[in-house]
């Protein structure tokens, strides 16, 4: 149940820890799951209540500094030492100690109850959890770094190399984003985005979509794009041979059912979007050995030298004009309205739908 | 004035000083067919007998022409299978045992079964089919052969066995002066490699028309690549005409001027706008994809190819010629729902550019009705709509190479050696139904002569979006592409309907 009101500021859990006050906060896919009852109750046991939302977030210090929160809440933010494997491998993401330490259960800040998150006036965060943002890089871009890096690291596990013809399905935030990380970190010979509605589509195009397909037309246009066979069965089509990777940005098992279905046999689904508890035939995947693979959170980057993936971002983002996707903003006491804008953003020709926290600190 | 309209017709106004121009009655068909063909047979020209030609232990093969015409397809007995049947016999008299029929589809789609069974008749589907009755794979390299260059450079194949036989026998339906003669066999059994050499922009820019083969650089590729032919291999040619009589009694009305119909006929062409205006297009395709034409057979003669075609041709001519005096700034035409490529099939986008500006204009000798810079309007609702199984090159060719460009030059260049080896629209080509991946290519090059011409095309009662993305303006109304061609030819323009089809050729003096 999502409340509105008053609770207590977030204290801070150990020494070195620092107040965030949220400027603008996004409303993410995952975000509108959990309050519409989609999330999968996987993540139940890795949040703990109640909690305020919120986790792809610019805000300032107290000392006025311009920040954006990486939330992942890993062994180094919970002061776990030595670091759990995964951890060591710089994917707090994965970390195995997300129970552990100072603070309560959560994956993120933004779904732990001792955090606070985006979507209040302070949150709390480790020092290793802010990235200080550049003066030329403005509010409304900075609060899509977090799920830019989301698509950087998704971009970088797909690994595409100049051979490869690519698919977004989806054209969210993040399949935009993704889109613009593709072609940013991992340039393929063709990538191909599909897009429902019309300002998506002319997103996916300016963000570097060398193609923009609508839903209905993917097996059509994948397959004359990587001169496959297309079949067609009782209820559904295949190709036989296809794209080489997939990014499913959709989070749903229609989506992800088709995407296993037009990615060529041996070649790599990547899952961005997050997915719910979906049905999803396993023949394809089995038959064609597809490696189905996650993309979550961000870390530090093998394929880039170890560096940080919200630094990668940072980076990038002039380059990606983050701003254009933000909008409209809302106030917090709007929230009603903006979970229902951003429930419908991509028919209504919005983005990233986003709190407006500036108001309250005036 | 009565338009076709795709799966409809219209009626329209057109201004005052219109010409109108009709095809001509149909003439009076031969009444005892099978008498002709025996006479053909035995006194062929500038050859020798068919019964000579003849003996026990040669291989023959009989090629013939597929479903592309005529149009409609002609009620049963197809004339194809009168001769065909003339020929089987003559050759079992003489002994031959080793005879296959090969249906001479070129690039174009597999028929079915039954549309084989249609062409043939039973008894000779029944006798050969599927062993000794099949139809040509362009692609299927066992089953070709390449048999050299013409001294102009064109590459040309060969069906295997047709190469390898004794005696071909081509058995042809001329409907427009376009078909049979050495075209015959140098598009229905070649493969892409031999067809490319004349299915060119180039080439279909310098025929004008290709509906008069002397004046047509196709006809004359095709004839180079014909006498080659005929270099490696004995052909005796027989050629059929028909005559104008397209459509049955149903739909009499549309041989007929507006002014002659009958009281009879203008309750037919009520009921059928009154059908045409209220019924789905799925199930308005079906009712006439099932019309069959009550053709009669006008001429049939055999012999050595040229002479045969010469024949040939002038009973087309005498059947379909029309005098025209002068040129005019606009001409009208519309596009009716059947062409020779989408029998049993939507006339996609790509096919009306090729029906309405390929083959309607072309249909003229000496020069174009169409003054050169004028303005050609059409009439027909130009759908986004493709058959998938006939038609899987054309809806990328839409999709892909349309969004792209509208130039034919750049569209031959950069895409149609992609699209003519895609494995899958090979597979399709070979194993379904589906045309060749080129074909679409060919389909839109066969207006590369009336896009150039015209200054301006427009396209009435067609969807925006569609008329756009092939290149052409979308007007609602034949009297917004009046004002609309204002611009281009003035504003008191000569204007010129032509009444297709039935089809005619505009002899323009």
């Amino acid at each position: 149940m999502l409340h509105f009101g008053e609770v207590p500021e977030p204290e801070l859990p150990a020494s070195g820890w620092m107040r965030v006050l949220p400027t603008l906060s996004g409303i993410c896919g995952s975000d509108l799951a959990a309050i519409g009852g989609h999330a999968s109750l996987y993540l139940d046991p890795l949040t703990s209540y109640p909690f305020v939302p919120g986790h792809e977030v610019v805000g300032m210090l107290d000392d006025g500094t311009r920040v954006v929160v990486e939330p992942a809440l890993g062994c180094k933010v919970r002061g776990i030492d030595p670091l759990c494997p995964r951890c060591a491998e710089g994917r707090p993401g994965l970390c195995y100690n997300v129970t552990e330490g100072p603070i309560e259960v959560g994956l993120q800040t933004g779904y732990c109850a001792d955090t606070g998150g985006g979507w209040g006036e302070v949150l709390v965060a480790h020092p290793s959890q802010v990235h200080r943002v550049p003066e030329s890089l403005s509010d409304d871009a900075a609060v899509l770094i977090e799920p830019f890096a989301c698509c950087v690291h998704a971009a970088l596990r797909g690994g595409a190399t100049k051979d490869d013809v690519v698919v977004v399905l989806g054209a969210g935030t993040i399949g935009l984003l993704t889109v613009a990380a593709v072609k940013l970190f991992t340039p393929p010979k063709k990538l191909i985005a599909v897009a429902k509605h019309p300002t998506q589509r002319d997103l996916a195009r300016k963000l570097g979509a060398d193609q923009v397909i609508a839903p209905d037309d993917v097996f059509q246009r994948v397959r004359f794009a990587t001169a496959a066979r297309r079949l067609d069965g009782m209820d559904r089509s295949l190709l036989l041979g296809g794209a080489d990777i997939t990014f499913e940005c959709v989070g749903r098992a229609s989506s992800l059912s088709e995407a296993v279905r037009f990615t060529r046999g041996g070649g790599t689904v990547v899952a961005v979007g997050m997915p719910g508890d979906e049905k999803v035939d396993w023949a394809a995947i089995w038959q064609r050995e597809l490696t189905v693979t996650g993309a979550y959170a961000y870390g530090s980057e093998p394929k880039r030298k170890g560096r940080s993936t919200f630094e990668l971002a940072l980076e990038a983002a002039p380059e990606v004009h983050l701003e254009k996707l933000t909008g409209p903003l809302f106030s917090l006491g709007d929230y009603r309205e903006a979970i229902a804008y951003a429930m419908s953003a991509g028919r209504l020709g919005a983005v990233k739908v986003a709190f407006d926290l500036r108001g309250l600190r005036a | 004035m009565l338009f076709h309209f795709g799966e409809g017709v219209r009626l329209e106004k057109l201004p005052l000083g219109s010409r109108i121009v009709y095809p001509p009655d149909p003439l009076e068909p031969i009444a005892h067919p099978e008498r002709a063909i025996k006479r053909a047979l035995g006194k062929p020209l500038e050859d020798d007998p068919l019964k000579s030609l003849l003996r026990r232990g040669m291989k023959l093969t009989i090629a013939f022409d597929d479903l592309s015409l005529p149009l409609p397809p002609m009620a049963a007995p197809d004339v194809r299978q009168l001769v065909m049947e003339e020929v089987i016999d003559m050759a079992a008299e003489a002994g031959v045992e080793d005879i296959h029929l090969i249906a001479a589809l070129g690039l174009h789609r597999r028929m079915t079964a039954d549309e084989v069974r249609h062409i043939v008749g039973d008894r000779i589907f029944t006798t050969f089919w599927p062993d000794r009755l099949y139809q040509h794979d362009g692609e299927d390299p066992d089953a070709n052969v390449y048999i050299g260059k013409t001294a102009q450079g064109e590459e040309v194949t060969l069906h295997k066995r047709a190469a390898e036989s004794d005696l071909v026998v081509y058995v042809n339906l001329t409907l427009v002066p376009m078909d049979g003669g050495h075209k015959s066999m140098a598009t229905g059994l070649a493969t892409y490699r031999g067809i490319r050499a004349h299915h060119n922009v180039k080439t279909l820019l310098g025929s004008r028309s290709y509906m008069n083969p002397p004046d047509s650089a196709l006809h004359h590729s095709c004839i180079r690549q014909g006498q080659l032919i005929e270099d490696t291999v004995r052909v005796f040619h027989i050629e059929t005409t028909v005559n104008n009589h397209a459509f049955p009694a149903i739909a009499n009305f549309m041989q007929k001027r507006e002014t002659d119909w009958t009281a009879q006929d203008q309750a037919m062409f009520l009921g059928m706008k009154q059908f045409t205006d209220l019924a789905p297009p799925a199930f308005k395709r079906n009712v006439f994809h099932a019309m069959r034409a009550p053709y009669g057979l006008t001429a049939v003669n055999a012999g050595q190819v040229d002479a045969v075609h010469d024949k040939t041709l002038e009973a087309v001519r005498k059947q379909i010629s029309v005098s025209v005096e002068g040129q005019t700034d606009i001409v009208t035409l519309g596009v009716p729902y059947l062409g020779p490529y989408n029998v049993n099939a939507p006339m996609n986008p790509v096919l009306v550019v090729c029906m309405g500006i390929g083959y309607l204009f072309n249909f003229y000798r000496h020069k174009p009705v169409l003054r050169k810079g004028g303005v050609l309007i059409l009439t027909h609702p130009c759908r986004y709509e493709f058959d998938a199984v006939q038609h899987p090159s054309y809806i990328d060719y839409y999709d892909e190479v349309l969004a792209d460009t509208t130039d034919l030059v750049e569209i031959e260049r950069k895409y149609e050696k992609r699209f003519a080896q895609d494995p899958w629209f090979v597979q399709l080509y070979r194993k379904s139904h589906a045309y060749h991946g080129a074909h679409p290519f060919y389909a839109h090059y066969w207006a590369a002569h009336g896009i150039d011409h015209a200054g301006d095309i427009i396209i009435v009662g067609g969807e925006r979006e569609v008329v756009h993305r092939l290149g052409f303006k979308a007007a609602t109304t034949l009297e917004d592409a009046f004002e609309m061609a204002e611009q281009t030819v003035g504003r008191h323009p000569s204007v010129t309907h032509l009444r297709m089809p039935p089809i005619m050729l505009c002899d323009v003096e």
